[in-house]
């Protein structure tokens, strides 16, 4: 991932774009549109959540679509869930370099995330941090995860409506990676801070004005975790990410910009994409009454009612890629240099693979099958550990909330890329 | 039909009858052996089908190759005998095919 702009992408007069190229605001309804028109990555279409209507045509009609102007210029979208598995799977020809957002990077920041590398640069960064998030250590870290789910619940307000994304979801993801980095706790928010600057476009107005501000953050955020990898440098037995690192043979050498990368890396895949899940369960068991009622009478649905809610949100829209030559997809030829977004929002709804793709279906036999955590070498390090915070949470609320009231609609994130929510007025009875 | 066991990481022996032409994904998958995720559906893009395959057997079953290849490599768990079972046609040269399930998929 570049750090630039994972999140909103509604400025004006990109970079990238063609030179007087005026962007067309799209309609809410997609048939209001000529297909050749037609350029889904806008964020007020996810904002009012008309993503969906616009996903069903191109997978109908044209399932890999050429949108010859975007706000990042020119791109492919592909909708078909098999077409985005081949496309993921392909990263000798779709390359994950330089960045997996449509934006390319805007400045030359130092600092370097496997994710956006390829084979074999990435594959050897991803293992040397991987066993940190694998099985082994979570069944370590799950008691921990489990005492602090229920402190948070325990403490949320009775009888009265407070935002549940900000008291459950954020807290929560928040002190499970203070968890994961054993990160002194009373400074947690550092790490929610420190992602939402490290994913913010610089804009006016925006969580940082300037690039030199926002390196200075990062560099304060290095000097933080360098102070820490000091400290364990030489603790034998820590089972947190930067002990493991500190000691370990193939990476306590690691330049401080690569340790830097790699951190940032693990806060942001873990920050927003957990947290939308643990709101977006909530929305959709809301929207679906009957789902809600079948998980009380059957709570050993939980494991399988986590990869439903993560398919049903899909907290990461798409995924970019680049071809690294001229190739052919459904009939097109894709060249040499274009951009592709795997839109797995659309492929999570494809009615050849998931049936009433639209519905939360808890106890949905193939919801394993979802495409939220990619396919391939990149596929999310974190998925397990995503999982385990989802079951723990939901099998703490059961049988501690028989109700849960949601007392308005929720607010939907402005972006094309995280899709989540700011806002979910809650309220539990007494 | 060639016969496939499954040893599980708790010991448990699981013979199953496997169709030629399947992957030894699906035989574990269609008799219900545990520890086999196969979330991908068989694709070579997940790496939850992970297998080790009984040294005796390591010869005729073959190495890993492209995808595949690339999936192992950045695996974790990657031991001697490392093989995505999805990517092991049954055949009737299988016959007897010893494998281990991991304690865990990731
Ligand atoms: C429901 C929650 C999550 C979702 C939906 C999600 C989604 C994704 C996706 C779509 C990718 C890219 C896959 C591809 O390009 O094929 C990815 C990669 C990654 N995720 Fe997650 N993620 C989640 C949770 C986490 C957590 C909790 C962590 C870590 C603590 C994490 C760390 C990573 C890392 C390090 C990568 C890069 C892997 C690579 O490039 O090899 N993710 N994730
Ligand atoms: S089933 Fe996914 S790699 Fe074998």
């Amino acid at each position: 991932m570049t750090t630039a702009d994972v999140g909103d992408t509604q400025a004006q007069g990109a970079p990238d774009a063609p030179p007087g190229f005026a962007e067309r605001v799209m309609p809410l309804d997609p048939y209001q549109v000529e297909l050749e028109a037609i350029d889904v990555a806008q964020p007020h279409l996810f904002q009012a959540r008309q993503q969906y209507a616009y996903f069903e045509r191109l997978r109908k009609e044209a399932p890999v679509h050429y949108s010859p102007s975007g706000e990042f210029g020119p791109y492919w979208s592909i909708t078909r869930y098999e077409d985005i598995q081949y496309v993921d799977t392909h990263h000798h020809v779709f390359s994950s370099e330089p960045a997996i957002v449509l934006q390319d990077p805007q400045e030359e920041l130092p600092m370097e995330m496997f994710i956006a590398m390829d084979p074999p640069k990435h594959d050897r960064q991803r293992k040397e941090v991987s066993p940190v998030v694998g099985p082994r250590n979570l069944a370590v870290l799950q008691h921990t995860i489990r005492e602090r789910v229920c402190n948070i619940l325990d403490s949320l307000p009775r009888n009265e409506t407070f935002n549940w994304v900000d008291l459950v979801s954020i807290e929560l993801t928040t002190q499970m990676l203070a968890t994961l980095f054993d990160f002194p706790f009373e400074d947690r928010r550092k790490l929610t801070w420190w992602s939402d600057v490290a994913t913010a476009r610089v804009e006016p107005g925006g969580l940082c004005e300037t690039d030199e501000e926002r390196r200075e953050i990062l560099r304060e955020c290095l000097t933080y975790f360098m102070g820490l990898w000091e400290q364990r440098k030489d603790n034998e037995d820590g089972n947190d990410l930067i002990s493991m690192l500190a000691r370990g043979e193939s990476t306590r050498d690691m330049p401080p910009m690569e340790f830097l990368g790699n951190l940032i890396l693990l806060i942001v895949g873990g920050n927003d994409t957990t947290r939308n899940s643990i709101s977006g369960g909530l929305v959709a068991l809301d929207e679906f009454p009957d789902e809600m009622a079948k998980l009380r009478a059957n709570p050993e649905l939980i494991p399988n009612m986590v990869s439903e809610i993560i398919r049903w949100q899909t907290p990461l829209a798409y995924m970019r890629r680049r071809a690294n030559q001229d190739t052919t997809l459904g009939g097109h030829t894709i060249r040499e240099g274009d951009k592709v977004a795997m839109w797995y929002a659309s492929g999570n709804r494809d009615p050849e693979i998931f049936a009433d793709a639209d519905r939360l279906l808890i106890d949905r036999d193939n919801a394993r099958r979802h495409m939220s955590f990619g396919f391939g070498v990149h596929r999310c390090m974190g998925n397990r550990l995503a999982e385990m915070q989802l079951r723990i949470l939901w099998e703490e609320i059961l049988p501690r909330f028989p109700k849960i009231e949601i007392m308005g609609d929720p607010v939907r994130v402005r972006s094309t890329f995280v899709q989540g929510y700011t806002e979910l007025p809650v309220r539990l009875p007494a | 039909m060639p016969k496939i066991t499954f040893i599980t990481s708790d010991g448990a022996e699981h013979e199953v009858e496997a169709q030629v032409g399947q992957s030894v994904m699906e035989a574990a998958i269609d008799h219900g052996v545990p520890g086999i995720d196969a979330d991908c559906g068989g694709c070579c893009s997940c790496a939850t089908c992970h297998v080790f395959v009984d040294e005796k057997w390591r010869a005729e079953v073959g190495e890993p190759v492209d995808m595949e290849a690339d999936m192992l490599e950045v695996h974790d768990d990657r031991r001697p005998g490392s093989r995505l079972s999805c990517q092991i046609p049954v055949r009737d040269e299988l016959d007897g095919l010893v494998v281990r399930v991991p304690e865990f998929q990731m």
